[in-house]
């Protein structure tokens, strides 16, 4: 789960690393109002959960707090490479003497964490490790032992950064630590003109895994402007994702559910979502899992491919026959199983004789079908 | 012969009492693992009895009878147990693996879906200071057809032995593709798992098939994200001898999130399925664009080696 900049800035802030004074609004007059109590001249900048937003406008200076509320509104309803700007963060704005950049993230050929930094932070950090390496340390990190003093002081002495910033960089290995977290992200690290050391943007990655112990990730943390149907198909548990063509898939595993797309794709057709179902398969689950696809207007025919595996295809026809019990179907579906007691499960499936549900054995056959009826 | 499981292998499961750990157990019993313990604290010395399903051979129906122990240590050294499988809950995955490692336990199957990643750093960088092996988290396990099943494959998929050794990320495409070559038949299927970090990777999984004299082919199964198949054929191309067939699933996907910039400074790579497919081609690797294709290129290689 990605933060936004201001959820970011907050945990920082929890974690001791210096950041500008900032407040996170959601209207022009607030803007405004934040602007006043923050000293008159400000920084407004969008909260999207992308990168590129100061090119595309997203981030402005205003000289007064009149300025702020104008331009809060120009960027309030902005759709910056397709998110909506929802709320901006109003900070003071900060005159910056040297920008670093200084991260923690998942290694995982390595299995552990990397830390990373460089004395020529900003927007073009990633040219830089590409063009010239050698100005961007990179340094693991013992998970056992994490980060002391002496690390922290290692990774500011490897990337050339003043000696100042070794507690930041130390704070902000305890945020990666203490708040589950896959990804930190510093950038820019700033030394202003007075010689403050302060954290101007970040980015959080927090672990889903790891949601059980951490009780104050409230609902809040998540993202409330998702497709329609991906959220109706997340309150019924489903693991939905809306994507831009006519063929449902409804599938058993990640691996095979990719894969279904894949073949679908090779046959002409677009897929219209992914959905994995799991292992089990049941008739409740097979029925939700309908019911969202045929909801999306887009669709002009489902496939639905199980492999048979701890579950047999006996028990996944079972379910399919009861979901057409309780869902309406309007589409034509295309059924594929395979695997354990697949001949059971196929001859269940006749026998209910459906005249919108058709067979196919092979995986392959079966997209055929299905990219067929969706063109 | 197979790979890191074998009918000597004696298997022991850590949460064998909870319901997944009941119901998986009957079935590795089933497939004939040689299952001598389970671990609970709490119901320590006490006995399960399991009734094997029909069709296990020379079982003759009697209930097989498993203790329970309460730590790792006091099942190896009632038993001596070698491998665990580990069906804990997220929250006491990571206390589950440690005993396990301190146990002296070699090979750890961890099945438990969800675990923090902090966690998995943690007891993998354990695991592998004590020289004890972890496939997963979050995976199938592995099984050696006709030799032992430790994890959650479904042994009747595929119940041949063979000469077909498989290595994938993905339960299902492992189950798909071992159903397909079962008239075939396999000398171990493993399958690593999904995570961003897991124990063993492809890179270990192709060193020991080619180590393994009862392995003549290799199916390497990869999916979108990291770049574990890009390093995996680094490796193909400068130590692998046998063949190899690869399949990648997700060229279709959604892009993924991104993960700021460090990701990308960190993996040089941008792990979609096209860049997979070309590093393994360049390797030598044919992949095939289906699954079945996949097994049609499976059998026309050990037909030409076979001339």
């Amino acid at each position: 789960m990605d933060l936004y900049e201001h959820q970011a800035r907050d945990l920082f802030a929890d974690h001791g690393i210096p950041v500008p004074a900032a407040e996170t609004v959601d209207s022009p007059r607030e803007a405004r109002e934040a602007a006043e109590r923050l000293g008159g001249r400000v920084v407004v900048k969008a909260q999207v959960k992308t990168g590129g937003r100061g090119k595309a406008g997203g981030v402005k200076i205003a000289a007064d707090p009149a300025a702020a509320e104008v331009t809060a509104r120009q960027i309030l309803g902005m759709d910056i490479k397709g998110h909506t700007v929802r709320k901006v963060m109003v900070a003071q704005p900060v005159d910056i003497e040297a920008e670093f950049y200084v991260s923690y993230v998942l290694d995982r050929a390595a299995g552990t964490f990397l830390a990373i930094a460089s004395a020529e932070g900003g927007m073009d950090i990633e040219e830089v490790a590409a063009s010239r390496p050698e100005a961007v340390a990179r340094i693991h990190v013992d998970s056992a032992e994490g980060v002391t003093a002496a690390k922290a002081a290692e990774i500011a002495a490897a990337a050339g950064l003043p000696p100042e910033t070794a507690p930041v960089i130390r704070s902000l290995w305890q945020v990666l630590v203490r708040e589950d977290a896959l990804l930190v992200e510093v950038n820019p690290l700033v030394r202003t003109a007075g010689g403050e050391i302060l954290a101007l943007d970040g980015k959080v990655t927090l672990d889903d895994n790891a949601r059980f112990r951490q009780a104050r990730w409230g609902s809040d943390a998540q993202d409330p402007h998702g497709d329609p149907l991906e959220a109706a198909a997340a309150a019924k548990g489903l693991n939905y994702v809306k994507l831009d063509g006519e063929v449902g898939i409804i599938g058993n595993g990640a691996g095979l559910v990719m894969s279904t797309l894949d073949v679908v794709a090779g046959c002409g057709a677009r897929p219209a979502n992914f959905l994995d179902i799991g292992g089990g398969a049941s008739a409740q689950v097979m029925a939700d899992g309908l019911s969202v696809i045929l909801s999306d207007p887009a669709v002009k025919s489902v496939f639905v491919n199980v492999f048979g595996g701890i579950t047999a295809c006996d028990a996944v026809a079972d379910g399919i026959v009861q979901a057409l019990e309780s869902v309406r179907l309007t589409k034509p579906l295309v059924v594929r199983l395979d695997g354990n007691n697949a001949a059971r499960g196929r001859a269940i499936l006749d026998g209910r004789a459906h005249p919108l549900v058709q067979q196919a054995t092979t995986m392959d056959d079966a997209a055929r079908q299905a990219a067929d009826l969706a063109n | 012969m197979a790979i890191f499981l074998s009918k000597e292998s004696k298997v022991l499961v850590q949460g064998m009492t909870g319901s997944e750990g009941m119901k998986h157990t009957r079935r590795m019993l089933a497939s004939g693992t040689d299952i001598v313990a389970g671990v609970n604290p709490r119901k320590a010395g006490h006995v399960i009895d399991f009734d094997v399903p029909q069709g296990a051979s020379d079982l003759g129906g009697t209930p097989i009878a498993v203790p329970v122990f309460g730590t790792v240590r006091d099942a190896v050294e009632a038993t001596g147990a070698d491998v665990t499988v580990v069906f804990v809950p997220p929250p006491f995955a990571k206390a589950a693996v440690i005993e396990a490692a301190d146990a002296g336990i070699g090979l750890a199957v961890v099945i438990t879906e969800g675990i923090p990643v902090h966690d998995a750093v943690a007891f993998l960088a354990y695991a592998a200071a004590r020289g004890t092996c972890v496939i997963g988290p979050n995976c199938p396990g592995l099984i050696s057809p006709g030799q032992s099943n430790a994890g959650i494959i479904p042994a009747d998929i595929a119940t041949k032995p063979g000469r077909i050794g498989l290595v994938s990320k993905s339960g299902t495409l492992t189950y798909q593709l071992m159903y397909e070559l079962r008239e075939t038949g396999f000398s171990s299927a493993v399958g690593i798992g999904g995570d961003p970090v897991v124990g063993t990777t492809h890179i270990d999984c192709l060193a020991a098939f080619e180590e393994d004299p009862d392995t003549e082919l290799i199916v390497l199964i990869g999916e979108i994200g990291g770049d574990a198949e890009e390093r995996a054929a680094a490796y193909i191309a400068d130590h692998v001898t046998k063949p190899v067939v690869g399949y990648i699933a997700g060229f279709t996907a959604p892009e993924g999130k991104t993960m700021g910039h460090a990701g990308a400074i960190v993996s040089g790579s941008s792990g979609t399925a096209d860049a997979k497919k070309l590093a393994l081609e360049a390797a030598g690797v044919r992949v095939g664009a289906t699954p079945t294709e996949t097994s049609r290129l499976v059998l026309a290689r050990l037909a030409e080696a076979h001339g």
